[in-house]
Parts: C-alpha cells; structure tokens; sequence
C-alpha cells in the first residue's frame, strides 16, 4: 500500500523526531515495527492510530528509549537513541513529558505530591516546587483538589494528574499511549481539548488512541500503523476504517 | 545533590523502612542478633586477652651464669638479651636477693642456721617477653651465649598461652565473616522485597528522568538506617548486661575479680560502639548497594 504523506517543509533543524527504516523485534514473534519512517517537527500534533497489536506502543517505548531498535535510525530531540550512553538517558528523558492509558499514579501520595514527584526527580527546590506545581494543576483544572488521594477520583481527573505530572516539568515533547483509553467520552474530550491547548503552547504532541470520533473531529495529522508497517500518514487525516 | 533533594531521599528511605515493616523487623532484628553475638564474643575476648597479657608479663626466662663469671661480663649478657625484639624487660637478681626471696617465700624466718647464702650460684636474669610464642627461640639464643650456665622457663604456660591466642584470632575472625555474609544477605533480600513492592514508582521515575543515583539512593539508606539501628540495639543490651555481670562477679565472687583483672566498661565500649555501628551501617550499605546495582538499573 502506498504511503500517503504530504510534502511538509522539513527544514532538517526543524525535525525533532526522526525515524528511518526502523526495526523492532522482540525476542519472540513476528517483528512489532518493520522498516518505519517517520518524521515529527517541532510543535506538531500527531495521532497514531492502528488495531490492537499493530506496533503503537512499542513505537512509544522507542521514543522513550526503554527500548532500543533492531536496525535503522532513530533520533529524538537530537539524541541518537541506539548510540546515546547509559548516563545520558536521563537528561534525555527530562524532555520528555509522558501519560500512559492506567495514569500510573503514587496511590499513596495525593495529587500534589504526585505532581511535585516529578519535580523532586529533576532536583527542583522546594520554592520552584511550591511555584510550579499550583500553576500546573491550575492548568488541568485540579487546583481544588490538590489535597485527594488518587482512589479519590475519577478516571479523567486521575489522566489529568498524571497530565500535570508529565507537564510540570516543561517537556518539548508529549507522548501519550492511549491517554483515554479508560475514559468515558466526556472526559477523553476533555483531555484532548488540554493536550491540543498543550500543543498550542509550543509542545510536539505525539497521541496513541482509539477514539475514532475525537481523531475524525480534530483534524490532525494521522499516522496509521498496521501490523508494525505505517500504512498511511495524512495531514488533517482520519481514522481509516479497516476491514 | 540539593539539600532538599537531600532531604526527600532520606524521607523516602525511611518512609521504605515502614513501607515493607515485618521484612525491615526481621533484617534488624538478624543483624541485632548478629551485632549481639559479636558484642558478647568482642566484650569476652578483650577481657581474656586482658587477663592473658596480665599472666603473659608474669611469665619469665631465668638466666643463671657459669661460675664466678665476672660482673663485665654479666653486665654484657645483660645488654645483649635487651636488644632482643621480643624481650620486653631484664631484671637482674643477685645471689643474694634470690636468698632473700627464697627466705621470705618458704623459710617464714626460719633461717637459722644458714650462715652462708646456700644460693652462692642463683645470681640471674629474669628476662620478660613481650611475646610468648617468641620464647622457645629466646631459649635457644640465650643457651648459646658464652658465659650463660642454665636457661629455665616454664613451657607449659608459653604454650598454652601461645596456643589460646591464636585460637581467639581465628575463632573472631570465622565468626565475623559468617556474621557479616548472613548479614548482608538478609539486607539484600529485604531490599530486593523494596524494590520489587515499589517497581511502579521506580518506572515512574525512571519515565520522568530520574538518575540511576536518585532512584537507587532511597534504598542504600534504607539499608544503613537498618544496619544503624541493628547495632545500636545490641549495643545498648550489653551495655545494660556489660554492667550487671561486672557487679555481680564484684560482690559475689571478690576472690575472683581481685585475682583477674577485668576490663571497664568504657574500655570495651570506647571500641566496641564505633566498631559495631561502622560494621552495621557498612553491611546495610554493602547488602542494599549490591541488590540495588544489580536490579535498579534506570
Ligand atoms: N515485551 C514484548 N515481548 C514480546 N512481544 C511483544 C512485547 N510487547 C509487545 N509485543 C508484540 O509486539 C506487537 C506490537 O505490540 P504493541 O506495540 O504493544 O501494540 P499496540 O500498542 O499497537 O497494541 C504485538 O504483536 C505484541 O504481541
Ligand atoms: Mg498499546
């Protein structure tokens, strides 16, 4: 199938997420992405979309680097990411904001402290913590409940935390796994209207989803994987309905 | 590292200690068990050892000399046996103070008699050793010397003094280094437990950019606090005991304790306590630092 994708001015320092001829394999089974190209300039909106099995959350974890490629290129925010050291990995990863379909909350800790985690794992002082952290959950629409346990809310108030989370920090790049997989549609369209207004606000925004109708509505551009191969990647796209 | 960052990696590691709490009472209470041992078995040798140097100073080489060998050549001997390294002190007795003992030791004044010193030949170096293993080797040396008519010694208490010595050095040593592998060990395990109860947050943390030494650090302190506070309990029970038993052999057995000297307490706690606290906190950080190397790699 031909890949569909509009000629975009792709001035090289512009790129911020770079693919090229990408492969993952696991240990077992057919190989999860197979000679992936792809390219993701700074400040863009993406979607990833595809069935179950198709390859989006092993493409994730590449971005992440809690895996590395089989073979190909991968390079992220200008790191190398099959060459960058061991100790470099996390400077790398303080770029990077990410929410995940479970929230992956501290059920122990209340919502501030869940978000303040993020900046006691970068070394803020607390002034900067005290700062920032009130700010952000003002942002996600949280700052009444900076005080409730996780068990205490709802699911969209639980991705919202775990959104402050991954944006206290000021991340140049989003990556969300099926960030409204476990939410009703109310609540996913809520979290997407944030990650669009996150976007607007000048970070790269990389959305794994589902959610057809919220993918048709919002008229980003759509990357399509199907059994590890990108099918299709359109500006303004779609979600393609297969069978 | 910020010193709030500080501070959040020592809340976190305390907050670890009540996390998993039967795991944390179990490993204090081992190395508690353990440090306990070790304070019991330090606490008794120093004052064996104590009340060995004390017999081993008491334990003399005599050097008796050939006939009307001149006082030069005494003197000469004298100094020669002096330079020796394992001779601690040479005292000389002449004839007529080994008179003068002997009276006083076994006659009880009942001189009488004895006009002459029976003891005309006695005069002698009593030759103290610094080390009694060394003794036999002296014995040979002072044999050959010109001039030196009979060496005698007690062998026996050389021996056995040399023999108990040596067995305290390896009996201390074995223990210790069981001691510390169980130690270690059981640290290891609990924070092996830590670890795998707190995978989440350390996923988390790993997702957010955290170090492999902010991530691991909670957990080394983890392990030194429980190492800390396993040696500070044994500590303070033998203390407790140290005294109680000191008091005991003081009023119900006087003859004992006037006859052995035993060790104050603040003689064996002036080493015991840093020893003990080096050696709890060294196998909480050695057992957590191990488990965390190998499992917490960001
Ligand atoms: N840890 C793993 N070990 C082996 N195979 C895996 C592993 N994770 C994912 N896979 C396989 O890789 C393929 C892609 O999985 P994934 O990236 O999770 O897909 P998606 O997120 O699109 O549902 C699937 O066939 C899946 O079974
Ligand atoms: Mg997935």
């Amino acid at each position: 199938m031909a890949v569909k994708r509009k000629k975009r001015s792709t001035a090289a320092e512009n790129e911020i997420i770079t693919l090229t001829n990408v492969c993952k394999a696991y240990s077992t089974g057919a190989p999860a992405l197979k000679d992936v190209n792809l390219h993701i300039n700074r400040g863009e909106f993406v979607f990833i979309v595809g069935d179950s099995g198709s390859g989006k959350s092993t493409l994730i974890k590449l971005l992440l680097r809690e895996l590395t490629i089989t073979s190909g290129y991968i390079n992220v925010m200008g790191y190398d990411l099959s060459k960058i050291r061991h100790r470099k990995i996390p400077k790398f990863r303080r770029n990077l904001g990410v929410v995940f379909q479970d929230f992956r909350l501290l059920k122990d800790r209340n919502v501030y402290e869940n978000v303040a985690f993020a900046q006691r794992i970068i070394q803020k002082s607390n002034k900067e913590i005290k700062k920032n952290v009130p700010s952000i959950l003002a942002i996600v629409g949280l700052a009444g409940k900076y005080k409730a346990k996780p068990k205490q809310l709802s699911g969209g108030e639980q991705q919202r935390v775990a959104l402050a989370r991954a944006l206290v920090n000021k991340p140049t790049v989003l990556l969300a796994d099926e960030p409204t997989g476990n939410l009703d549609p109310k609540n996913s369209w809520e979290i997407m209207k944030l990650l669009e207004q996150i976007n607007e606000n000048g970070t790269t925004v990389i959305v794994v989803t589902h959610n057809r109708e919220i993918v048709n509505a919002m008229q980003k551009r759509v990357v399509t994987l199907k059994r590890g191969v990108i099918i299709s990647d359109e500006e303004k796209g779609g979600y393609i309905d297969e069978d | 590292m910020r010193i709030n960052s500080f501070f959040y990696t020592l809340r976190q590691g305390v907050r670890n200690l009540f996390r998993n709490k039967w795991f944390t009472l179990a490993s204090i209470a081992t190395i508690s068990a353990c440090l306990f041992l070790f304070g019991l078995f330090y606490a008794i040798v120093m004052n064996f050892q104590h009340i060995v140097k004390n017999a081993q100073e008491g334990v003399a080489v005599y050097v008796f000399f050939d006939d009307g060998l001149e006082d030069s050549r005494i003197q000469q001997i004298g100094e020669m046996i002096l330079k020796r390294p394992e001779v601690s002190r040479v005292d000389f007795v002449s004839a007529e103070e080994a008179w003068e003992s002997f009276k006083a030791d076994y006659l009880g004044g009942y001189e009488d008699g004895f006009t002459e010193n029976p003891l005309e030949n006695s005069a002698q170096y009593e030759v103290y050793l610094s080390d009694v293993s060394m003794q036999s080797a002296l014995v040979t040396y002072l044999e050959s010397v010109d001039g030196v008519r009979m060496v005698n010694r007690s062998e026996l208490v050389a021996t056995t003094l040399t023999g108990v010595n040596a067995l305290i050095a390896y009996v201390s040593v074995g223990i210790i280094a069981i001691l510390f592998a169980v130690s270690v060990f059981l640290i290891s395990n609990t924070v092996m437990i830590g670890i795998s109860v707190r995978k989440e947050e350390i996923n988390i943390m790993k997702y957010i950019g955290a170090t492999d030494f902010f991530v691991r650090s909670p957990f080394v302190i983890e392990g030194m606090m429980i190492g800390l506070i396993g040696a500070a309990i044994p500590l303070g029970i033998i203390y407790t005991l140290y005294n109680i038993v000191m008091e005991y052999i003081t009023t119900r057995f006087s003859m004992l304790s006037s006859l052995l000297s035993f060790l104050k307490v603040e003689e064996i706690f002036n080493v015991l306590t840093p020893v003990s606290l080096g050696i709890g906190v060294g196998i909480g950080f050695l057992g957590s630092i191990i488990t965390v190397r190998k499992h917490l790699r960001v």
